[in-house]
């Protein structure tokens, strides 16, 4: 259990910083990109490298040089002012990171997760294995030792268990690092037992495992074949997301690791009441099948899952969100931006200001403090 | 359970007990094909006959199977739900076939045995015409083969299939079902072109059951954004056995995107939630609503923001409720003349004699 020792009491809310953020404002989604591959090049082996160039990073899917399938909405899905006045790609560059976002909206803690090219999901688990590696120590030089406000995920391998499980061991007490980050479409269901070191080892250090929306599975994108749009790619990260959990609890992950945490970022959240409610329903008629579950799948869920708001669903009538949050539990919810992504979410203005000040401080900050242990 | 409302009863489902059931139904080439090859049963993963979901304890015969005569659709539910009307949806395996030509006689067959078998055995009984989208053009002709019987009501294809579908290859298909006045069914269950998830294969059949919820969604998505419900302004769609409470959290998620990426499909020029809330139905076996929290049915009927979407099903014979609690507990009283028949009726121009074109 986490010690939580609020910080000192602040008169100053600084520009930009939401007067209700007296816990801090911990931004749980920042995605730092390298310039290039050659950012890795200190870390990666000869023999990598010339892979890299030769043949280079090879996801689940046909297309090669980071193209996606499904073709994003803007440049690299960044903001269209996230790109250095200096030059490079958006959250490439310290400096201008620190000033168009940890400063302009008076950032506290900043989670970094970094996305392609990391590594992740890659055909060739060698190759996935030695740029994650990488990844982690370029997220140590360029970002964690000279800002101490950011904390770095360790990126792993995640279909190479093994190797991710001695990734994980290597950063294990380290404080720069504050979870082991995974993508939320993996080739076979998370709960998988191929998957466990990882979280066995994730459990042992301590660090919560983060699965964000994106990555390939190789599988078509929904259980009924390939969609056409961009548009339908950003509903499917919900849907692969509700598979996770499901997978997670009822392979038992949460049965045999009782201290595992598992934070969904940019997945939405307000599927997961009516999963819990459906997975339990149908638990009841299919217990003989899952014995190792000794108790109801909602209950799994309420202990180990938490949430991030950005994308926060956006109901009609603004006040059902609230129904939403209350079933989820107002303690399970921490507040993400997604910098520099073209739906960043403004602290000031993303979290309804009709939810009780309370609410609105654990979700800016108290609820990322308890469950990292900031 | 409420009587006295002239209950609808929107989805049962009679289960061929073998392929030979079906042999008579098929013609001499088929016939000797299924023999030949040892082609016994068609039994699907999506409904393992022996797992307690697939027949409720007590409505299984004493082979262990169920839902294979019309007495005991008869005694089991009909009787005891109080229905004026039920509508059957077989499940049959056909779906699953890879060879285009088998496909289209085997559930050609399905759907005469359906009529021989049950229509013309009970006069409350309606059924849905199954179709083979493994040939659309097939698809067509086995609509415009059966629609002349008024007593097929809709058609009906699973929730996990080769594509979803929105896609416009599935269009002329819906042209057809919008001739006839006939709803498109989409029912819980998968045709195994892919994995029940869309990170792969799931070890459980628990987590296999409750990703249907995923494909209802992803086909929501499809209809949407393909622009299909916009082009068929009068087709209705009805979910079946999909469960209902994730549809508010689906639709904030579409809608909000949509307002952010409308640029990608301009065709989509009304929001999701109005599109869905005009076309789309739901039947409500089952609900998945928590068991330990009464009010919030309430809380996502007011989600749902709608009173016309829900309509009341069994679900016969699989297991979603014990006794004769058919319908989910929470809902108000004063919503149940809906529930239990109006919005069946308001959503299937043949139940209400209606003539099939407009």
């Amino acid at each position: 259990m986490n010690v939580i020792q609020a910080p000192p009491p602040r008169a100053d809310a600084r520009p930009g910083r939401p007067a209700a953020a007296t816990l801090g404002l911990v931004d749980v989604d920042i995605h730092p990109r390298a310039h290039s591959h050659a950012d890795f090049k200190p870390w990666l082996s000869e023999r990598w490298w010339r892979y890299a160039q030769e043949y280079g990073p090879r996801a689940r899917h046909g297309f090669t040089g980071g193209q996606p399938p499904f073709p994003k909405a803007q440049p690299l899905a960044c903001r269209r002012d996230a790109w250095p006045p200096g030059g490079g790609t958006p959250a490439s560059d310290l400096g201008f990171l620190r000033s168009h976002h940890l400063d302009a909206h008076g950032i506290d803690i900043g989670v970094l997760n970094p996305l392609q090219p990391s590594g992740q999901g890659d055909r060739n688990n060698g190759f996935s294995a030695a740029l994650c590696h990488a990844v982690n120590e370029w997220q140590l030089e360029t970002w964690l030792r000279p800002e101490p406000r950011l904390r770095g995920s360790v990126v792993v391998p995640y279909e190479d268990a093994a190797a991710s499980a001695a990734e994980i061991r290597q950063r294990a007490g380290d404080p720069n690092f504050c979870q082991v980050l995974m993508m939320s479409r993996t080739a076979e269901p998370a709960g998988n037992p191929r998957y466990w070191p990882i979280y066995e080892a994730a459990a042992e250090a301590g660090l919560p495992v983060a699965f964000h929306a994106f990555g390939y599975s190789g599988w078509a994108m929904t259980n009924t074949g390939w969609p056409s749009f961009y548009i339908e790619e950003v509903s499917e990260h919900a849907t692969s997301c509700q598979n996770q959990v499901t997978s997670l609890v009822v392979e038992g992950v949460f049965e045999r690791l009782p201290t595992l945490k598992v934070v969904l970022i940019e997945c939405g959240f307000a599927w997961l009441p009516s999963v819990a409610w459906r997975l339990d329903r149908h638990w009841r008629h299919l217990k003989g099948e899952v014995p190792h579950l000794r108790r109801a799948p909602s209950e799994y869920i309420r202990d180990h899952i938490w949430v991030s708001t950005q994308p926060m669903e956006e109901p009609e009538v603004g006040r059902h969100l609230r129904d939403v949050m209350g079933w989820i539990g107002w303690d399970r919810i921490l507040f993400a931006t997604d910098y520099p992504h073209w739906d960043f979410d403004d602290p000031r203005a993303a979290v309804p200001g009709t939810l009780p000040e309370e609410v609105r401080r654990d979700i800016y900050g108290g609820n990322a403090r308890r469950v990292y242990g900031f | 359970m409420p009587t006295g409302l002239g209950a609808i009863d929107c989805d049962v489902h009679p289960m061929v007990p073998a392929m030979s059931a079906l042999s008579p139904y098929l013609d001499e080439f088929w016939r000797d094909q299924v023999t030949e090859r040892g082609i016994t049963q068609l039994d699907g993963q999506s409904w393992p006959v022996n797992t307690p979901k697939t027949i409720r304890a007590d409505w299984r015969d004493a082979k262990g199977r169920g839902a294979s005569t019309v007495a005991e659709l008869q005694t089991q539910a009909l009787g005891p739900f109080g229905a004026d009307l039920a509508i059957l949806n077989p499940l049959y395996g056909v779906q699953m076939v890879l060879n285009a030509d088998m496909a289209v006689a085997f559930t050609r067959a399905l759907n005469d045995w359906t009529r021989a078998e049950w229509l013309d055995r009970d006069p409350r009984l309606r059924a849905s015409i199954v179709l083979p989208l493994q040939d659309i053009g097939a698809a067509v002709e086995e609509i415009e083969r059966l629609a002349p019987d008024r007593r097929f009501v809709q058609a009906l294809v699973l929730a996990m299939g080769d594509a979803p579908l929105g896609k416009r290859q599935f269009w002329p298909v819906y042209e057809a079902l919008v001739r006839h006045g006939l709803p498109l069914g989409v029912h819980a269950g998968s045709a195994y072109r892919h994995p029940q998830t869309s990170v792969g294969w799931t070890s459980w059949y628990l987590e296999e059951y409750v990703a249907n919820q995923q494909a209802f969604q992803s086909q929501l998505a499809s209809l949407v954004t393909e622009g299909t419900l916009g082009k068929f302004p009068d087709l209705k769609v009805v979910l079946l056995e999909s469960g209902v409470t994730w549809l508010p959290a689906f639709l904030w998620r579409l809608g909000k995107t949509w307002k952010g990426v409308r640029f990608e499909v301009p065709w989509v020029d009304r929001s999701p939630a109005e599109l869905v809330r005009d076309q789309v139905r739901l039947s409500v076996q089952p609900f998945d609503a928590p068991e330990d929290d009464p009010g919030a049915v309430q809380r996502i009927l007011d989600h749902l923001r709608s009173e016309d979407m829900l309509l009341w099903a069994s679900d016969w014979p699989h297991w979603q409720f014990d006794g004769n609690a058919a319908v989910p507990p929470g809902f108000p009283e004063a919503m149940l003349p809906k529930l239990m028949r109006d919005n069946a009726l308001a959503t299937y121009g043949r139940l209400r004699g209606e003539e099939g074109s407009r």
